[in-house]
This record gives C-alpha cells, sequence and structure tokens, in this order.
C-alpha cells in the first residue's frame, strides 16, 4: 500500500474539479457552504476582504478554528499558511485537514523561498500569475494551481489576466525551438522535463483553479467559460446580501457554465454582490507576493 | 454511446479512459444528454455536491427510472455513494439503486488516502487508488462482490450495476471499464 504519492495527491484536486470551494470563517458557514453544494471549504479566521480593511499581519487560522470547521462537515477542509511558512505547514498537516493553500492572502513568511512541497505527505495548492510561477510550484510540489486575482475585491480583472497568460504562454511554448525552450526553462528556473510535458499536454499539468475576485455567478462561469477547472469564492459569498443564494447560485454555475439560459435563472434576484475595489485603487497587491 | 456524468468530479479521467478503448463518450448535464447515451459512469467527486445537482436537473429520478430497466450505471468512489440504498450515519438520500450500505470517508481525511494493486474475480489485478474511500459495510443478497481489500468488498455488481469505492480511472486502468463496456454490449444483444 502506498500514501501521499504526487498521483494521490492530484488526484483529490481532480475530484474537486468542476466544483467551488469556499472561504468560511466559522462551523456555521461551513455548513451553509456545505449545504450548497461545496466541493471543500477553506477554514479561515477573516476573508480576505477583512484582511484588506483590517490590515496588520495575515497569519495562519486558530487550529481551534479549523478543527471546528472540520467536525462541521464531509467535504474535504483546507486551510492556508504563509509564503514560506514551514512550520505553519506542518501544523496544518498535523491538524489532519485535506488540503493546505500557501497563500498570498497571508503576509509572506519569507521573501526568497516557498515551502519545498514535495517534503509534505498532504496535497498543496499555489497561485500563480504566469506559467513560470505555476511552473515552479509544482516543481516544489503543488499538487494544484489556481490564479492570483485580487483577493477580497470582488473585481475578476486580475484572475482574467493570469488565466489568460498562463494560457498564452503555453501557446508560445509550440513555437519555440529545442534550445529556446531550454533557455524558457532555465529563465524560469523549472526542470525542461515540466515544460516538454506541459507543452505536450497544452495545459498545465495539474488541476487549475480560478481564485480572486469572484463575486458573482456570473464571474465564476467567466473564469469555467476561460478553461479554468473550478473555481475557489473568498469573500464573495459571505460578503454577498444573501449568502445561501449566492452559494447555491455559483455552484450551479460553475457546473453548467456554458448554458446562459441557466445561468440567467441563477443569477435572477440574487440581491446585492459584494461591495467591489478598483485595481487601481489599491494600496498593496496580493498578487505581487511570491516569487 | 457510453455518458459520463459531468456535474462536478474527475469525468476528464472516465474520459479519457473511454477514449484509451477507443469508446465514443459524451458529456452527461441534463436529461436530454441522458436520453442519448447507452450507459452512464458516475465519476468520483463529492457526493453531497453531485447529489444536489442531480436533484436541481431532476436527473436523478430520470436515472432511477432508466436504472430499474436495465440501463447500464457504472459508479466510482462517490458514484459508488450515489447509487447505493444506505449511506451510514449521513442525512443525504442516495439514488437507492444498488443493494449495499455505505459509509463515507471511512478510511479517514487525505493523509489516509491509498494506491494499491487489488485483485478482481475474472480479471485479476487493477490498480487502484483510493482517494477519501467510502467503505462497503453491507451488500444484499442480488449484489455480488468482485473485489475486496482487506476483507471489505470494494467493486461490487448487481445485474446492470457496478459500483467500485477506489478510482480505476486515476490510475489510467481500462480493465474495470471494459467490463462495463462489455456489460452495455450484453444488454444490447440479450443473449436468450
Amino acid at each position: 500500500m502506498e500514501k501521499s504519492t504526487f498521483r494521490l495527491k492530484s488526484g483529490l484536486a481532480e475530484m474537486l474539479k468542476g466544483g467551488v470551494i469556499m472561504d468560511v470563517v466559522t462551523a456555521e458557514q461551513a455548513k451553509i457552504a456545505e449545504d450548497a453544494g461545496a466541493v471543500a471549504v477553506m477554514a479561515l479566521e477573516r476573508v480576505p476582504a477583512d484582511i484588506r480593511k483590517e490590515g496588520g499581519v495575515a497569519r495562519m487560522s486558530d487550529p481551534k478554528l479549523i478543527r471546528e470547521i472540520k467536525a462541521a462537515v464531509t467535504i474535504p477542509v483546507m486551510a492556508k499558511c504563509r509564503i514560506g511558512h514551514i512550520a505553519e505547514a506542518k501544523i496544518l498537516e498535523a491538524l489532519n485537514i485535506d488540503y493546505i493553500d500557501e497563500s498570498e492572502v497571508l503576509t509572506p513568511a519569507d521573501d526568497k523561498h516557498h515551502v519545498e512541497k514535495s517534503l509534505f505527505k498532504i496535497p498543496f495548492v499555489c497561485g500563480a500569475t504566469n506559467l513560470g510561477e505555476a511552473l515552479r510550484r509544482i516543481n516544489e510540489g503543488a499538487a494544484m494551481i489556481r490564479t492570483k486575482g485580487e483577493a477580497g475585491t470582488g473585481n475578476i480583472v486580475e484572475a482574467v489576466r493570469h488565466v489568460r497568460r498562463v494560457k498564452e504562454d503555453i501557446t508560445a511554448l509550440d513555437s519555440l525551438s529545442k534550445a529556446q525552450l531550454l533557455a524558457y526553462a532555465k529563465k524560469e528556473r523549472v526542470p525542461l522535463e515540466l515544460v516538454l510535458e506541459t507543452k505536450k499536454l497544452g495545459r498545465v499539468p495539474v488541476v487549475n483553479f480560478a481564485a480572486g475576485g469572484v463575486a458573482t455567478p456570473a464571474d465564476a462561469a467567466l473564469m469555467m467559460q476561460l478553461g479554468c477547472d473550478g473555481v475557489f469564492v473568498g469573500s464573495g459569498i459571505f460578503k454577498s446580501s444573501n449568502p445561501r443564494r449566492y452559494a447555491r447560485a455559483i455552484v450551479e454555475a460553475v457546473t453548467h457554465f456554458n448554458d446562459a439560459k441557466l445561468l440567467a435563472k441563477v443569477s435572477e434576484g440574487l440581491g446585492e454582490a459584494m461591495r467591489g475595489l478598483e485595481i487601481s485603487s489599491l494600496p498593496t497587491r496580493l498578487q505581487d507576493r511570491g516569487w | 454511446m457510453v455518458g459520463v456524468l459531468a456535474l462536478q468530479g474527475d469525468f476528464r479521467e472516465h474520459f479519457a479512459v473511454l477514449c484509451k478503448l477507443g469508446v465514443d463518450a459524451k458529456e452527461v448535464r441534463t436529461k436530454e444528454d441522458l436520453s442519448r447515451v447507452d450507459g452512464l459512469i458516475m465519476p468520483g467527486g463529492e457526493s453531497t455536491t453531485i447529489n444536489k445537482l442531480l436533484r436541481r436537473q431532476g436527473l436523478d429520478e430520470e436515472i432511477k427510472r432508466k436504472a430499474r430497466i436495465g440501463f447500464p450505471v457504472f459508479g466510482t468512489c462517490a458514484g459508488a455513494i450515489l447509487l447505493s440504498k444506505e449511506i451510514i450515519g449521513d442525512s443525504q438520500q442516495p439514488l437507492g439503486l444498488l443493494d449495499i450500505s455505505v459509509k463515507r470517508n471511512a478510511y479517514g481525511a487525505q493523509l489516509d488516502s491509498f494506491e494499491e494493486d487489488i485483485d478482481v474475480k475474472g480479471i485479476g489485478l487493477v490498480k487502484a487508488a483510493f482517494i477519501r474511500a467510502p467503505l462497503i459495510t453491507r451488500v444484499g443478497k442480488g449484489a455480488e462482490v468482485l473485489a475486496r481489500y482487506q476483507g471489505n468488498p470494494v467493486l461490487v455488481r448487481q445485474g446492470n450495476l457496478l459500483a467500485s469505492t477506489f478510482h480505476p480511472e486515476i490510475e489510467g486502468e481500462t480493465k474495470i471499464h471494459e467490463l462495463f463496456l462489455k456489460m452495455i454490449k450484453e444488454r444490447r444483444t440479450p443473449s436468450e
């Protein structure tokens, strides 16, 4: 019997595909998320919109909160550690949750190194704004990738930029000679094999979700139409005027992302979405964190 | 044509296996899609999510109606949970087609997921991934256990229904799918 193989780590991500992973800050919210049809929950102390507003150093959540959320639901539970914070990652692994998000939403702990994720038994998801960044994270052991849209803004533009950029980068590989591919791998500090595998598959070699700025069912459907495998929703649900309805509508929008009639139906009369933020007005761009 | 339920989960991996076997496959998201296929694979994923999405589309009743008159259905992991009669200690209602009882996440969280070669009756060794896998705690008289792991049933067949608690598709394993294709073919050309 083999445990914690890369196939099992990425395999769980495959099971999450076509689904919505929701940020929750209490056991009660976790239950609402599960009832709405979330495939997993992200256990947090504060949603990104509040982290932005309140400022200060954002850290891993209290293990007590994570345990309470884990006890409240039967779906997988994820939690965030700071970029490069090996000790927080070890604590989350010891809590026996299902996935760790090494996240730019929290304040980075290391300005040069990400967690060496292949040394862990638990799978990791990481953010990426372009292909090189995605491949560096996969090379470190990440079994799932997501965009780094500006969390807590309710503004989808950055997540769209990232998913399009990754696609363009992959398309560009097609026109490169062997020597140019080698130079690309060297410049991005990733093994050539990983670049070649990506080129052959025509996509990132692990499950790739949208994250950051998803506020409406239409936002979620947009990211699916752009080729994402599923969607993380942070502040978009519990900062909306009607979390239960928003949660359910976003779940349906991700499944039926190509069915415009159904999207119209689920988008109807939802009440006010979260108040958004213009990207140019932000004092801190979270997506710039990570190297 | 074989349908793969594409509401949520690892339907892409099932597609890849069918493609390897040279079989035409179709994504099933609505009742209309379902009416065009000769058999249905219900993939792995989150059973709670897939169950809700099935009901919102009215697909649950349609799958039940068809399965009762011989339509072949194969469920892996979450798919097996949905096919079952009873989910122990869980409020969600499965389709109740296959006479087994299951317990979700019975092996534990993700750190307890594992890979193992499983000996299947009439087939031999197959590669299997158990990811937050359920346990089959009871098998009714009409159902046949085709494989066990550590004494517990992991692959069960009852007439036109097939259920595995593991994922052959994640391993790129084709043998279980070949068995399912045979079940579809048998239905199309009755031997009597």
